[in-house]
């Protein structure tokens, strides 16, 4: 199956931010639900063979989502998501630090964008990460992916088939 | 030496075009600075900065020092970048199947 949905990822570093946009065949209402629902989240959130762990999740001002990415052999990586500002169906932004399981941050976080938009029944979302050091981000790449990600054909071969059953 | 952060180091724009420069040619820092409306000590800042990312690499040539691009950590930072990226697409693929198993549930 040929996907042509737009999936555009840019580093601008002078600005330390990166910018993912991409499109999903789904309306709006579907595609924020996605972002926004910690049952949603955990099933997509975390590339294989990681999941997504959400410990709790207030989807609101203020509020927090505390969850860990699990390695598959167990190990656990906290991060804490601190909501700054919510327009339902249009925008959310969050501030995103990683933490012990005690839910104690490691300073400095980066700031988290999303913006949605829906046309045709295609719906946009655009990601902006703001790091206060692009260097900072590698961690990500340190918790584990390195040596564990993979993002294999054969797991794609398989989505695809399941999706072209149905 | 005191470790430096390389993305800080890219993130200045005259440092960027420093980097543009020696990518050509190994350049000394004289040669450098005529490129730039700044003084030949701001230019020697920003290359000993580099120089400690080790970004660029100096080589004595006669009475000259001359700077050139170090390829293979400009590779690194692709690298990196590469792989970050690959995590999102895998993220969004992901979400792809939900989304369209939620559209089914929905129907």
């Amino acid at each position: 199956m040929k996907n042509d949905l737009l999936f555009d990822f840019t580093v601008d570093k002078s600005k330390k931010t990166v910018f993912i946009t991409r499109e999903f065949a789904a309306e709006l209402s579907l595609v924020w639900d996605a972002f926004t629902k910690k049952e949603i989240l955990d099933q997509w959130w975390a590339p294989k063979p990681y999941a997504s762990k959400t410990k709790f999740m207030n989807f609101e001002v203020g509020g927090r989502r505390f969850y860990a990415m699990v390695s598959p052999e167990g190990q656990e990586r906290w991060v804490i998501q601190k909501y700054t500002s919510i327009s339902p169906k249009t925008n959310f932004k969050f501030f995103n630090a990683f933490a012990d399981e005690n839910e104690n941050p490691e300073l400095p976080g980066s700031e988290w964008d999303h913006t949605f938009s829906e046309q045709n029944g295609t719906t946009k979302v655009s990601v902006s990460i703001y790091n206060e050091s692009l260097e900072r981000m590698e961690k990500q790449i340190e918790m584990g992916f390195k040596e564990g990600f993979t993002m294999t054909l054969n797991y794609l071969d398989e989505l695809l088939a399941t999706l072209s059953k149905k | 030496m005191m470790r430096r952060d390389i993305f800080q180091a890219i993130a200045d724009p005259t440092r960027r075009a420093i980097i543009t420069l020696i990518a050509l040619q190994a350049m000394t820092p004289n040669a450098i600075a005529e490129n730039f409306n700044t003084t030949r000590q701001s230019v020697s800042k920003h290359l000993r900065i580099l120089t400690e990312c080790e970004l660029v690499k100096q080589e004595q040539q006669g009475r000259e020092i001359y700077y050139s691009l170090e390829i293979e950590k400009m590779k690194e930072i692709d690298k990196w970048i590469e792989q970050f990226r690959k995590i999102w697409e895998t993220r969004f693929n992901q979400l792809d199947k939900i989304l369209s198993t939620m559209k089914k549930q929905k129907k």
